[in-house]
């Protein structure tokens, strides 16, 4: 197999090392099937969301619970953050920007951080309005769903949180550069699915 | 169920949970048999860590094996592990063919409860923690050796897999000790297994269990499909693979995509038990069709991911003991690729008299059907590689004759499945336990011993005896029949499955047949211990120190046996199918390199087994609602992950004076052995290194 041929089209980990790129690309490849895996339970959960879409045992429907506002809000950080995260990795593509790079990642951060909050805020709405998981097949698909999103986020800050440390303490030496690589493409596929979140759980919930 | 002890401390559990203490206060036949299973599986435990202590062996232990991150330890740390459970699992279908051949008009031995818990673990154990781990064993071991890589494309998280699946075994493990096993079945369908129903323990385990094997296998899935894509040897396109690559390479995808859904199943139905959510339940909107979708999307799959590694096997051990090419290698691949892609197709004949309209059933009736077509191209292939061939009747071989005899059978039964009026007739019978017991275990289990018994002289560098390895055929093949072939009369009578006892007295002599046929199920088993025994015992006649017993085709046969920490001291190059046999005969394979140079392997982790342990506790607390020791496990997997981050040191060399040490004094073994023909290969003057035949 020549070089080229299994040359991963992200940015250059290691310019020059031959070896470095290849092991950047089966890294990068294993990630992308890993988030096929992923793919897989959330379209699981969208399906399953689907079918539940009529149980709502007497209980809160999608129209009395769900809000355009706070949800279009949370859609626009999300999506920033994805921005600001593409920001970043433009920031590692030159090794001089340390300090453009991490403070890329902290604004991400704080824009993922500001969605769980307003996350959370909608989910305490609801429940205060007695939209629970156990009240009914409705409500436990839309918690088995979404939530999944938010703690995806929430791993995501951390994974943030632990990258920013190791930028600090190793700067960005190839694996540095290899697992912010891996970490932008979980973000992105966290937006991805917010917007198929949004499209066809809010959205349709909205117009009904 | 007695007043538990210590809530905040020990959860519910209550002394009661003991068999030991109910055997106690109840001793009954089915309490002691309870009793006895925990005691063994309590000495067993005491035994091995007694025995460790008597012989000095834990820091060894440690170091050699448990942190190892060396693709060929964790394959064999997999089979080891797979043979423990099935010695169990097969004990416990020993026991329920016992049952039901004294339950005539009888209560037998076992009381119901206990005999649901048998057949629980029975199939939990034989798919999730014997098949599963076998065959990801094999694949681990196999495919770096087969694509001329030095090693996986993710180590660590191979040894994670490894770790998380013996995790979920040591769960089920404890279950015969701690508590009481799910009732459920190996698919465990609510609304049964939710709260209302069963409150106790058993489905706690069986979710925890089955999750962790679950997760792993995504993760071992992820890496096999990765190493193969990516770590191939130069000149080793995708249509020069071996098949057994092809086979795991789909069997890999499949992994990848069929075992989120059986997670998202397991965790759903968590989440009813645990906090109240209502997907499966009977009451406020849930819908227990949702699990049998979620169930079946990975249940289905899963029958290809166990059957493809086996059909890989047997085109490697007809080909090998045939001397010959595979014969219609492309059409092999096609075959093995339609059957990945249809086995996502089918899921809902498992369901065909669960209400679905009629032309749903005659769709996916048609799409079932549809599998025999590949899968009676790869038994053409097999055969027409065999005709014409110099065919060895070696015992992976005799395997091999009687998979293909037997699995024919068992396909035709399955078309009778799958029509779906007909599915109507025996739904519920013993007739599908014999179709898929017919498909499994000369489909699988003859395979994954087939392959145990082929590879392993590559592995610990010495054959196994031939003699005992016949006896197990003979074992594994007649007591199939007679365990199985009655459960197809008994089926079409309309014996259900699952029964406990059976009042219906013209079933006495089929059931006494089948429990004589588990009974020589169980002799195979004891026949593959004793060839253990004695091929250790005689292991110094039999060494194959140069590596290709069998005169083999692919380049795993190339180098030492048991092979070099490294695998290869350079990387191969690849010109064309079957690479080795042809180099062969067309040039030295054995010519030493101009020169050696250092080679970096992975440095030991104890990153798996730490996350291991947490992922068994965490499972643990969970099933015994210990709240604070399932949040110290979960919390101690998250700060390993982390730790594990920032180790940067994650690599060791291995030195070019090493690596040329071990090589000299291999190619001095292969100078001094004497190229033995294939017809006295299974003699002691068979060093591994194979006369070439032109």
């Amino acid at each position: 197999m020549s070089m080229d041929a299994t040359r991963h089209a992200g940015l250059p980990v290691d310019h020059g090392d031959a070896e470095a790129e290849m092991d950047a690309s089966r890294d990068l490849f294993g990630f992308w099937v890993f988030l096929m895996s992923d793919a897989v339970i959330f379209a699981l959960l969208f399906a399953t969301y689907g079918v539940m879409l009529p149980a709502t045992a007497g209980g809160p429907t999608p129209a009395s619970e769900y809000k355009i506002g706070p949800t279009f809000l949370e859609t626009l950080v999300l999506l920033t953050s994805s921005l600001t995260f593409g920001m970043a990795t433009v920031a590692l593509k030159h090794a001089a920007q340390r300090r453009a790079l991490l403070a890329w990642m902290a604004v991400t951060l704080a824009l993922g951080l500001l969605f769980l909050g307003l996350e959370l805020h909608d989910f305490a709405d609801m429940a205060a309005h007695g939209a629970v998981p156990a009240r009914s097949g409705f409500l436990s698909a839309f918690f088995g769903l979404v939530p999944l999103h938010g703690l995806h986020v929430l791993a995501g800050c951390l994974w943030i949180l632990v990258m920013m440390a190791q930028l600090l303490i190793f700067g960005p030496d190839p694996r540095v550069r290899i697992n912010i690589q891996r970490l932008g493409l979980f973000w992105h596929f966290l937006d991805i699915i917010w917007i198929a979140i949004f499209s066809t759980v809010y959205l349709p919930g909205l117009i009904r | 169920m007695s007043a538990p002890v210590w809530p905040a401390l020990l959860g519910r559990f209550s002394w009661d949970a003991l068999p030991f203490v109910r055997a106690w206060a109840h001793p009954d036949a089915n309490e002691i048999i309870g009793a006895g299973a925990g005691g063994m599986v309590v000495a067993g435990a005491l035994f091995a860590v007694a025995l460790l202590t008597y012989l000095g062996r834990w820091r060894w232990l440690w170091r050699e094996w448990i942190t190892s991150l060396d693709h060929k330890k964790i394959g064999i740390m997999y089979v080891v592990l797979a043979f423990i459970m099935l010695a169990r699992a097969l004990i416990e279908a020993n026991l329920m063919r016992l049952q039901q051949a004294s339950a005539i008009n009888a209560p037998g031995f076992v009381a119901p409860e206990h005999f649901a818990e048998l057949f629980s673990t029975h199939g939990s154990i034989m798919i999730f923690f014997m098949a599963m781990p076998f065959l990801t064993g094999l694949m681990n071991y196999l495919v770096p050796l087969q694509i001329g890589s030095r090693d996986v494309a993710f180590p660590l998280v191979n040894a994670i897999g490894l770790w998380l699946t013996a995790a979920g075994a040591a769960l089920m493990m404890a279950s015969l000790v701690i508590g009481r096993f799910s009732t459920g079945g190996w698919s465990g369908y609510p609304p049964y297994t939710e709260l209302a129903f069963s409150p106790g323990t058993g489905p706690d385990y069986w979710i925890w269990a089955v999750t962790l094997g679950s997760v792993a296998s995504t993760l071992a899935g992820l890496n096999i499909a990765v190493t193969l894509y990516k770590m191939r040897c130069p000149g080793m396109k995708l249509m020069r693979m071996p098949l057994f690559c092809w086979t795991s390479l789909c069997t890999a995808i499949l992994m990848v995509f069929a075992m989120p859904p059986l997670t998202v199943a397991t965790a759903l139905l968590a989440l009813d038990r645990y906090l109240g959510f209502h997907f499966f339940t009977n009451t406020l909107g849930g819908n227990m069709m949702n699990y049998a979708n979620l169930f079946w999307m990975f249940g289905h799959p899963e029958v290809y991911i166990v059957i493809l590694p086996a059909f890989g096997i047997y085109s490697e051990v007809v080909s090998t003991f045939s001397g010959k090419e595979l014969y219609g290698y492309i059409s092999l691949v096609i075959a093995t690729m339609a059957i990945a892609v249809l086995s996502f197709t089918v899921w809902l004949h498992h369901f065909f008299t669960m209400g679905q309209s009629a032309d749903i059933n005659a769709i996916f009736g048609i799409a079932t059907m549809t599998i025999g077509v590949p899968t009676g191209v790869k038994i053409y292939n097999w055969i027409w590689t065999m005709f014409r061939g110099e065919v060895r009747f070696t015992t992976p071989m005799l395997y091999a004759l009687a998979f293909m005899m037997t699995f024919v059978l068992g396909g035709l039964t399955g078309i009778i499945l799958a029509f779906p009026p007909l599915d109507y007739l025996v739904h519920n019978t013993l007739f599908l336990v014999a179709h898929f017991h017919n498909m499994l275990i000369p489909g699988t289990l003859y395979g994954l011993v087939a392959a145990y018994t082929f590879w392993f002289p590559k592995a610990f560098g010495f054959r196994l005896n031939e003699f005992w390895g016949r006896v197990a055929v003979a074992c594994w093949v007649i007591g199939f029949y007679l365990a199985f072939m009655p459960l197809y009369v008994l089926g079409a009578a309309g014996m259900t499955r699952r029964t406990q006892a059976v009042h219906e007295a013209a079933y006495r002599p089929w059931l006494y047949i089948a429990e004589v046929g588990a009974v020589i199920l169980f002799c195979g088993l004891a026949a593959l211990i004793v060839q253990l025994w004695v091929s250790i015992r005689d292991r110094d006649a039999n060494r194959v120190p140069v590596g290709d017993p069998w005169d083999g085709r692919t380049l795993e046969w190339s180098i030492a046996a048991p092979p070099p920490e490294y695998n290869f001291a350079h990387i191969p190059h690849v010109e064309r199918l079957d690479a080795f046999y042809h180099d062969k005969r067309s040039h030295a394979p054995y010519a030493a390199p101009p020169h050696y140079s250092a080679i970096e392997m992975p440095r030991n982790s104890r990153t798996a087994p730490v996350l291991g342990l947490a992922g068994a506790a965490t499972g643990f607390a969970l099933v015994w609602y210990m709240w604070w020791l399932a949040a110290v496990g979960a919390v101690a997997m998250v700060v390993t992950v982390i730790a594990r981050s920032f180790v940067r040191d994650t690599e060791r060399t291995i030195t070019a004076e090493e690596i040329e040490r071990t090589e000299r004094a291999w190619l001095a073994e292969v100078a001094r052995a004497r190229p033995i023909p294939r017809e006295i290969e299974n003699s002691t003057a068979n060093q591994g290194l194979a006369k070439v035949h032109a």
